[in-house]
């Protein structure tokens, strides 16, 4: 008998919206760890230092690799060069982008804007239309129909995942934005996220990518060479593997449609350089139940909660392991879901409203 | 501004420096906040953004930081400062007498 792989509607202007705020998940109240007051306000201390020191290593590292790619450049050296040199400006780019989007990384307000203005380009992501997009991901995380960043749906389109290796299907949909927005029109689900007061400011900034992209087109026909497009705008297709490497460990696998972090988010041990390049998160469930705690303190953080948490995935491997094997499953049966047991310190998982979760929790 | 009753919302040492409670009256929820200098103010409870007890944010400096999504508001004026809040906050008189914390509601 054949199996019959049911498929649900992950637009955000399907029926599944309306569906979801009918069973009361959309914009509802999430599950947070018991962490003392005293605690938690030191956890959420800004600091400028962490920041200005990262952001110093990382463009002065884009500048060695920049200048080691150029040399290289007409030679096969170009190769293990310029993916070096892509992978330090898409990765820091992407979690940059993420940090000072939340106004956590820097102390000081500007320099969480500069950063998340320049970071946005760099990982082809309009500044404005991501804010609202990733404020909407944190309120309703990965609750199908309401949740604009789920990377893919059950059953998985492993097309999509492939082709995000060199963002080629990620990137694309953004230039159609760009070119959408320069002419002052917005996508439909856009406008389920994007408040009307911020639509010019969206305009504007597509103009201005629009802009800096032709500047670098003229430069490569001036140049007759795309070596200019090397170092500024293809870096984010051709450096993008570490990005959705990362990005894929995050929620695949796990639960979607709950309130409770520790169902449908993955912690993961990292080595200091991945974490120096994801900027700490790693510390996914952290994140997601305290956006407010900045990335230096994640680690803190972690061990504050990790008894009322499922156990971290003990390395990159071991999650992309336990990723691809929940994908493989889902796509004949989407129901899968990956469903860690809590230690005996932890509270249950907190259902908050009806569904139908069947979970074990340890003794 | 408000030119209603008076009511007390707390003891001034219930509140740290730099910091933010919560206050339940009727049906209504305010924030009352402390700031670094010392003073008092007192603010809907909840974010304009998205109804979330600004009580679990962070008080930096004059500014408020909503622990859903890192909006910010102005604590003396209640003005947005950083999206997603685009609302502002409707802001309360307060007075200090004998030790107490008073909202005007
Ligand atoms: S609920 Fe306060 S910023 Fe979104």
């Amino acid at each position: 008998m054949a199996i019959v792989v049911q498929k649900r509607d992950y637009s955000i202007t399907g029926p599944e919206s309306k569906r979801a705020q009918e069973k009361g998940l959309a914009t509802a109240e999430w599950y947070t760890s018991p962490i003392p007051r005293a605690k938690m306000k030191e956890l959420m201390k800004r600091r400028n230092g962490p920041a200005i020191r990262d952001t110093i290593i990382w463009f002065g590292g884009l500048a060695v690799l920049g200048y080691l790619a150029f040399l290289s450049w007409g030679t096969w050296w170009a190769i293990p060069a310029f993916l070096a040199y892509g992978i330090l400006y898409a990765t820091p780019g992407d979690s940059r982008w993420h940090e000072c989007g939340h106004g956590t990384a820097f102390k000081t307000p500007w320099m969480n804007e500069v950063i998340y203005q320049i970071a946005s380009f760099m990982v082809l992501r309009s500044a404005t239309p991501w804010r609202w997009s990733h404020a909407r991901h944190h309120t309703d995380t990965i609750i199908v129909g309401r949740d604009p960043e789920i990377i893919t749906e059950r059953p998985p389109v492993w097309r999509i995942l492939m082709m995000q290796i060199f963002h080629l299907y990620g990137g694309p949909v953004e230039i159609k934005r760009f070119i959408l927005h320069t002419f002052g029109k917005l996508e439909s689900q856009e406008k389920e996220y994007i408040p009307e007061s911020q639509h010019n400011k969206t305009f504007w900034e597509a103009r201005v990518y629009l802009l800096i992209i032709l500047a670098i087109i003229g430069a490569c026909v001036y140049a007759g060479s795309i070596l200019p497009a090397m170092f500024i705008f293809l870096p984010s297709f051709y450096g993008g593997i570490i990005v959705i490497t990362f990005g894929v460990t995050q929620h695949l696998g796990l639960y979607e449609d709950v309130l409770d972090h520790r169902l449908n988010s993955r912690t993961i041990y990292m080595n200091r350089l991945c974490r120096f390049l994801y900027w700490n998160m790693n510390y996914h469930v952290e994140h997601h139940m305290f956006p407010m705690v900045p990335y230096h303190a994640l680690a803190k953080l972690h061990a504050e909660m990790k008894d009322d948490c499922p156990a971290a995935r003990p390395g990159l491997w071991a999650a992309l392991k336990e990723v691809v094997t929940a994908l493989r499953k889902q796509k004949h049966d989407p129901a899968y879901v990956v469903v860690k047991p809590l230690p005996s310190t932890a509270r249950p998982y907190m259902y908050g409203i009806e569904h139908d979760l069947n979970i074990k929790v340890e003794a | 501004m408000s030119n209603g009753i008076w009511i007390e919302a707390c003891e001034v040492d219930d509140i740290e420096v730099e910091d933010v409670i919560r206050f339940d009256h009727e049906d209504r929820t305010f924030a009352i906040y402390r700031t670094e200098k010392g003073d008092f103010f007192a603010s809907d409870g909840y974010c304009t953004h998205e109804k979330f007890h600004l009580s679990n944010g962070l008080v930096m400096g004059n500014l408020i930081e909503c622990p859903k999504h890192n909006g910010r508001f102005d604590i003396p004026t209640g003005q947005a400062k950083r999206a997603p809040v685009c609302v502002d906050l409707k802001t309360y008189p307060v007075k200090i007498e004998d030790d107490k914390v008073f909202i005007q509601i």
